[in-house]
């Protein structure tokens, strides 16, 4: 059983075609980065692994259930974190992490709690509104509710996005511990490239929606002959560079 | 990390959405007050009302003046019950909580049950303070009309829910360019709901509409109480059936948005 496994996966608005027929799987256990432009399709994509979004074409399996028609039957084995999804401001840490703890049905969500406040160093902050924290703080309380439920697959739509180096790297080394001590597969949208380079096992470059090349980071280096994760995105958004095929 | 049986998961999900309004109202004062502020200064207006023609005219305002207390008060029971399902949905939409929301394993049902279930408690807060207004100051007793005055209750409700998830509907369907309809949609059914006089007054061509509304078959059955001291089931009956006409469209109507949106990718950017 693949952790996502994606086919022929198409979305289009109207005249704008936003996902063109892509293709992947992500082994259990992998963390794969889903790398591109603005506008590249990540969102979307993300969006149509998580059900929010009904694709145009294909099929999406996450961990064995169809999402098409079994969607219910994973969402809550699975979880999401973005910054451009907010929680409720006013109410604090501990009551946004018990709303969502009620609603992945966490069994013993008071321990729970303590437990995530503990690893995320959030024991200060459960009693302060949500919307009283600096961007760091809410990445960690981001973190917490995305991990409320244990999750299997994990998806993170840019984790480190408008954080201060120190905050970033503390979330990267968080997330590496995490991933090795519980093997969740996660699936990691990221413009950040010293990030993807770090956490991911495997890479797919998107380009005005479709996958323009795949591999582990190691590989793509080779591939484009360069020496950082950056430029080998820069190659392929301004198309100046073409890889040399084995 | 989940358990069975769903049920159980289900209804705890629901308590999850109802706890996160509550520690909401918990959290902010202004909130709370804001439930009650409108139908207690409707029951003073009107009151005053009542009572300036009640001393000017004797028994025929009296019991005028009953009808018109009971007007303002049972029809503050579907605006409130409207406003408290919409106006939970906004609260997410402005939290921009809304991809959160629909990426956990709640069901749409058991988002709309919560919704409903807000709105109780927020119709409560709101006509409870307007209630004992109008009992102190009035002697206004509504629970006077007898049981009855459940049924009422009941069919403002459930008529004010459906009038919501239309809202709510509109809202997925044009985001934030909608939400002013939350306010203001029951507000525009109001002269065809009959509160304060009869669907005869109506000129004939809007009776019609007037008609095809619950609520004017409540306030038809509530007047036939307050004036001939009789239960006119004839009109709860229509209320009855009407409002699960109203319920199966709106609940259609939001099925069909909601789809909608998921077609658009509207879950995620709705709050702008």
């Amino acid at each position: 059983m693949s952790g996502i496994r994606v086919s022929h996966l198409t979305k289009h608005y109207d005249d704008t075609l936003a996902v063109d027929d892509i293709s992947f799987t992500v082994p259990v256990g992998a963390t794969v980065g889903l790398l591109g432009g603005n506008g590249a399709g990540k969102t979307t994509t993300i969006g149509m692994l998580l059900g929010l979004l009904i694709p145009s074409a294909g099929t999406i399996e996450v961990l064995g259930h169809d999402m098409a028609h079994d969607r219910f039957a994973v969402l809550a084995r699975m979880n999401f974190s973005s910054p451009y999804v907010s929680l409720p401001q006013r109410l604090s840490v501990a009551e946004n992490l018990r709303v969502y703890g009620h609603l992945y049905d966490v069994a013993q969500l008071e321990r729970r709690i303590a437990e995530l406040a503990a690893e995320l160093e959030l024991g200060d902050l459960l009693d302060r509104p949500a919307g009283k924290l600096s961007a760091g703080q809410k990445t960690r309380v981001a973190l917490a509710k995305a991990l409320i439920n244990r999750p299997e697959l994990l998806l993170l739509d840019e984790p480190t996005a408008s954080l201060d180096p120190d905050t970033g790297d503390w979330v990267r080394t968080w997330l590496e511990r995490y991933r090795e001590e519980t093997g969740c597969t996660i699936l990691l949208a990221s413009h950040n490239m010293a990030e993807v380079e770090r956490l991911c096992s495997d890479v797919l470059m998107l380009k005005r929606g479709r996958i323009v090349d795949r591999g582990s980071p190691h590989d793509l280096l080779d591939r484009y002959g360069r020496d950082d994760m950056e430029e080998v995105f820069l190659d392929i958004a301004r198309d100046r560079h073409h890889a040399v095929t084995a | 990390m989940t358990s069975e049986p769903n049920s159980r998961a289900a209804v705890r999900r629901i308590w999850g959405l109802l706890y996160r309004h509550l520690a909401l109202y918990r959290r902010t004062w202004p909130r709370l007050l804001e439930l009650a502020y409108w139908p207690v200064l409707q029951m003073c207006i009107w009151g005053f009302t009542a009572s300036f023609l009640a001393a000017r005219m004797g028994n025929t305002a009296v019991i005028t003046g009953a009808a018109l207390l009971g007007g303002v008060l049972l029809w503050e029971v579907a605006l409130r019950s409207q406003m408290g399902v919409a106006i939970s949905f906004m609260e997410e939409m402005w939290s921009r909580n809304l991809g959160h929301l629909f990426v956990s394993p709640v069901r749409p049902w058991e988002m709309i049950t919560a919704l409903l279930l807000v709105s109780v408690v927020r119709m409560l807060g709101g006509i409870l303070p307007a209630l004992l207004i109008a009992w102190l100051l009035y002697a206004c007793n509504l629970f006077a009309l007898g049981p009855v005055v459940v049924l009422f209750f009941m069919n403002l409700m459930i008529f004010g829910w459906a009038v919501a998830l239309g809202v709510v509907s509109l809202i997925l369907r044009h985001g934030a360019g909608a939400e002013a309809l939350a306010w203001s949609v029951l507000f525009g059914l109001t002269p065809f709901s009959a509160v304060f006089y009869p669907v005869a007054v109506l000129p004939s061509v809007l009776q019609p509409i007037a008609l095809a509304l619950p609520s004017a078959h409540v306030f038809e059955g509530m007047r036939g109480v307050v004036l001939q001291g009789t239960v006119r089931w004839d009109q709860l009956t229509a209320a009855f059936a009407l409002n699960a006409v109203w319920m199966a469209g709106a609940a259609l109507l939001f099925g069909r948005q909601f789809r909608q949106a998921r077609l658009r990718g509207a879950l995620l950017s709705i709050g702008e």
